[in-house]
């Protein structure tokens, strides 16, 4: 596979979709995404299955020196490799799910989404600072787009809202790239990943790194944007909105703040650590009190975006490998309880929990999706949540128990609004009627569903999978942190145990 | 430097005048009937003075060879790159205008002669290099500009915008000649070159008084923050194919003659004028930014984006070393794709009737009636504001990068914040045509001229420019270096 150019490929498969979707009409638009939705998934297939494990750091690198000032750059490690598969994997699901619920406007609607597909897979793959910084605005001109004019009622607030804030992050993370180049005199992100800024500049440019970053995560306090985008989007825009381009912020944590800035990242971990905390607790709360489904699972995404960034900021393997987990976990687990939530607003248009009940009579197979999607987001063993929560919480334990202790709280409250909204849509009496008559999943739902379900309890019963391949990049990550890290407050220390009879015989002496 | 050097040096300035006085004859014995060829011959012609002044620019000329009579006037590379992006909007103005006119039955065939000559007086101003030179294109660009303003006669607003042009640009001019004379007096030259040796040792109090006019003078030509006033309402009274005009070519014009005034003539007194710039430059960002977000008239708006965009290439300015001249200049040439693409789709705008729409709400649910037409100016909306991978956003990056590469991180932060705000009515545009409900006020057809140069320009502005800027780049880092050669 060396020498061809597969990262491209990939980039260009759903950008031609794109355009050839703008001049068709409804149907066939339709096909054309799936099959270059269902095209690009293959080819991360044989991205998978060529990727050397163990290997080089850098595979599939393509570099052309085409355009002045930066360059076409692509190359991905495990990390990105993983990302990149997360994303091809749900982008098929998104327009089954967009299949029949998109009536107006449906080339443009498959096109924006294509595009979307396009500048996520870019934005992993980059190499280049700029060109990473390029696919990483400009997915904002599509998702504008599509909450603008797919949306619900409030559509136009949470598209301007989406757009603004995550701009006015971004463009502070663009002065301090462009100092960034001016200092290093490179844009190649690899070998700006082991340069060494001076600390006292790495403060300002971590702080304006974590203002786009914080924003695209999104970190409490600057969360308000995703329940209003979520709640206005399409289902298939909630799921890659929660899927994958929440996971932007996480790769950038990772790819950019730790290994260019690990001072910087040490002397403020207490602030992620606050921040974190307090997402956790506040937006679990928040979710509990939602009466809407989507909001709820949007505010569940904050917390669970909080256990992200505490693992990472645990600086050691454990945190960073756990991290990873989370997003991938996250991804899967909140797409599908999108696509759910989606499966039954189609039915009755309706978001509102207290519209619904007793399904699991009238819906037996939608009961049985939902709930292990459900357990999946509380973190049950033997589900991919679980395991990426575990070992985030134990990467954090080693740095800082109180911040173990307050994050690990949100399990409990994440098992308290999952279990409640199960409850009420999926138990309980058959209070409404049209909520009743409803039919159980069709044939294209259960294709949507059953992937992500397997792909669930793979992640959950057999991680390493999914840990091999970024096991080596973790390492390297974690090498480059040692410098910076900090101390931990737990300090397990190996006790010696006494032998039994010394004591009682010092027991018997003193008396 | 003899005579037949100079003449030789000024061939597309010669090539205008003549051609412009004898389109003149054509028009004065051939009538209005005779307008729609006039227009053909003067479209010709620029495209003509185009290629003489493309050598200068691919053969990179700059120092001593390029400068005519007496170090009067300069034909370098800067020149010609300014000169090639006049020519061009002037072409462009007049490849749109004449359906505009026509169908108000006001063409007359003094509108392609005077746009002539407006490009005749940009190009001297780009390529001036002593003070007189610079005031006789200033003003031979801005009669005819004036003029041009008000040529929809029986047309209230367009006569209100001619007036106020007027009115405003000869205060400029007398507070741009002040300055002059102060400078003059101070350093006892009118030549650049002069100038620059005159005060190596330092601004005296005078001279530095005579930089604050001049600077004055040409900010109010240039429309930067606070000299601004006049813009949204000239642009918006004027006729759209003559707002189009104002709005690309003499910006290219003004801009290359403050270019040369502060890096050639104050090159090394840069300290003195910096300070100035960066206000000048955040003042307009925020004021351009700010006062766009009110407007229902597009033409208002697109005032208030000149008014912005021009604040982000005066960045570039104040970085204030051939870095900062190159990427304003790549700026511009992205500006000027920007704004005829912007006004040609505006002109592109009519009613069942014909008329030109104007009001932004008029523009609701067009991706549905229009979705060609649409797609054109979301593009062009999303590039001005700056949203990769538009072409937009790479003349932004280019001035800040030299910002910040000249160590004005303050700057850089704040105008890019800034930038934000300015992102906020380009959006509401975007809004009004994508997520309204059709208002089916965009009925008329335009012609193919009109659709070639907005596909041209959304082309050009659309991720595919990225493939120009190794040559674009080295177009303008060689026009810039031309212009730091001289001094």
């Amino acid at each position: 596979m060396s020498g061809f150019p597969i990262l491209s490929l990939m980039l260009a498969v759903p950008l031609i979709g794109a355009l050839a979707c703008l001049f068709l009409e409804a149907k066939a638009a339709r096909s054309v995404a799936l099959i270059a939705t269902l095209v690009d998934f293959a080819l991360g297939v044989v991205l998978w299955m060529n990727f050397d494990v163990g290997g080089a750091q850098w595979q599939f690198t393509e570099r052309l020196e085409i355009f002045s000032g930066f360059s076409w750059a692509l190359g991905i490690d495990g990390i990105a490799l993983l990302l990149i598969m997360l994303s091809v994997f749900l982008m098929p699901i998104c327009i089954g799910a967009s299949w029949n619920s998109i009536e107006k406007r449906v080339g443009e609607y498959m096109a924006a989404f294509l595009l979307v597909e396009t500048l996520m897979i870019g934005v992993f793959a980059a190499q280049d600072i700029f060109l990473f910084y390029m696919f990483f605005e400009a997915g904002l001109i599509p998702m504008y787009l599509i909450i603008g004019i797919w949306g619900g009622t409030d559509r136009i607030y949470a598209s301007y809202k989406f757009f603004l804030y995550t701009l006015l992050g971004s463009v502070l993370m663009l002065v301090a790239m462009l100092w960034m180049v001016h200092t290093a005199g490179t844009t190649d992100i690899p070998t700006l990943m082991a340069y060494d800024f001076d600390p006292h500049a790495q403060t300002w440019l971590w702080l304006a790194f974590f203002a786009s970053f914080a924003v695209k995560m999104p970190m409490w306090p600057v969360h308000t944007w995703l329940p209003a985008a979520h709640v206005q989007a399409p289902t298939g825009g909630s799921v890659i909105l929660a899927g994958v381009l929440l996971k932007m912020g996480g790769y950038g944590f990772i790819r950019f703040s730790l290994p260019m800035f690990p001072e910087a990242s040490a002397y403020f971990a207490p602030l992620v650590w606050g921040l974190s905390m307090a997402a956790v607790v506040i937006t679990s709360l928040i979710a509990i009190v939602q009466s809407d489904m989507k909001k709820l699972i949007a505010y569940s995404s904050v917390a669970h975006m909080a256990i992200v960034t505490i693992g990472l900021f645990a600086f050691n393997t454990q945190g960073l490998e756990g991290s990873m987990l989370v997003m991938l976990s996250h991804g899967l687990v909140a797409g599908a309880l999108f696509l759910c939530v989606g499966v039954i607003y189609d039915r009755l248009h309706t978001r509102e929990i207290s519209r619904y009940g007793g399904l699991a009579i009238n819906m037996p197979r939608y009961a049985l999706f939902l709930l292990l999607f459900t357990m999946a987001s509380i973190g049950l063993p033997g589900t991919s949540g679980f395991v990426g929560e575990f070992l985030s919480l134990g990467g954090i334990y080693q740095v800082s128990t109180w911040a173990a202790l307050i994050c690990t709280t949100g399990i409990i409250l994440g098992a308290a609004y999952m279990l409640y909204l199960y409850r009420r849509v999926a138990f309980g009496d058959q209070n409404n009627a049209d909520a009743a008559a409803m039919p159980d999943l069709d044939l294209r739902e259960l294709l949507m569903v059953v992937p992500l379900g397997l792909a669930v309890l793979w992640m959950g019963i057999y991680p390493e999978s999914f840990l091999a391949p970024m096991r080596a990049d973790i390492a390297a990550l974690d090498a480059r942190l040692a410098r910076a890290k900090p101390v931990g407050d737990s300090a397990p220390t190996i006790g010696k145990v006494k032998p039994a009879h010394e004591e009682s015989v010092a027991h018997g002496g003193s008396h | 430097m003899d005579w037949s050097q100079s003449l030789r040096l000024i061939a597309p300035e010669e090539t205008l005048s003549i051609a412009g006085l004898v389109l003149l004859l054509i028009a004065a014995w051939g009538g209005d009937k005779a307008s729609r060829l006039i227009s053909i011959l003067a479209v010709a012609v620029l495209v003509g003075a185009m290629a003489l002044v493309a050598p200068a620019l691919c053969g990179q000329a700059m120092g001593p060879d390029t400068s005519a009579f007496f170090g009067q006037f300069r034909a370098d590379a800067f020149a010609s790159y300014a000169k090639i992006l006049i020519y061009l909007s002037a072409a462009a103005t007049l490849v749109i205008a004449p359906a505009f006119f026509e169908r108000l039955g006001a063409m007359r065939a003094e509108f392609p002669v005077l746009v002539v000559f407006a490009a005749l007086g940009m190009g001297i101003m780009v390529s001036a290099t002593d003070l007189l030179t610079l005031y006789i294109g200033l003003e031979m660009n801005s009669l005819a500009a004036y003029v041009l303003a008000a040529f929809l006669r029986t047309d209230g607003r367009s006569a209100e915008a001619g007036l106020k042009y007027f009115v405003l640009g000869a205060l400029a001019s007398g507070i741009l000649l002040f300055g002059m004379s102060l400078t003059y007096g101070f350093t006892g030259t009118t030549s650049f070159s002069g100038i620059n040796a005159a005060v190596a040792g330092g601004l005296s109090h005078g001279a530095l008084f005579g930089v604050i006019f001049m600077l004055a003078g040409l900010s109010f030509k240039i429309s930067a923050v606070p000299f601004h006033m006049w813009t949204p309402d000239v642009y918006e009274g004027a006729p759209a194919p003559v707002t189009m005009f104002f709005a690309s070519a003499p910006k290219v014009a003004a801009l290359g003659l403050t270019m040369r005034v502060l890096l050639d003539a104050f090159g090394d007194q840069a300290q003195a004028w910096q300070q100035i710039v960066v206000f000048l430059a955040l003042a307009s960002i925020v004021v351009g930014a700010i006062g766009a977000i009110g407007q229902k008239n597009i033409k208002r708006l697109m005032a208030y984006s000149s008014i912005n965009n021009v604040g982000f290439m005066l960045v570039g300015l104040a970085a204030a070393n051939q870095q900062g001249a190159a990427a304003m200049l790549f700026y511009l040439t992205i500006y000027v794709a920007m704004t005829l693409g912007g006004f040609v789709a505006i002109l592109m705008l009519r009613d069942e009737d014909g008329n030109t729409v104007e009001d932004i709400a008029s523009l609701a649910g067009l991706s549905r009636t229009r979705p060609g037409l649409a797609l054109g100016l979301a593009i062009i909306m999303f590039s001005l504001a700056g949203i990769p991978p538009l072409f937009g956003f790479w003349g932004k990056f280019l001035v800040f990068q030299a910002a910040v590469d000249a160590g004005m991180m303050p700057l850089a932060a704040i105008g890019f914040a800034a930038s934000v705000i300015g992102a906020f009515y380009y959006l509401k545009v975007v809004k009004v045509m994508y997520f309204d409900e059709p208002a089916d006020v965009v009925k008329g057809e335009s012609d193919v001229w009109h659709k070639a140069i907005l596909a041209v320009s959304c082309l050009f502005i659309s991720p595919l420019g990225y493939l120009l800027t190794k040559w674009l780049g080295g177009l303008a880092a060689t026009a810039a270096m031309a212009l730091f050669f001289a001094s």
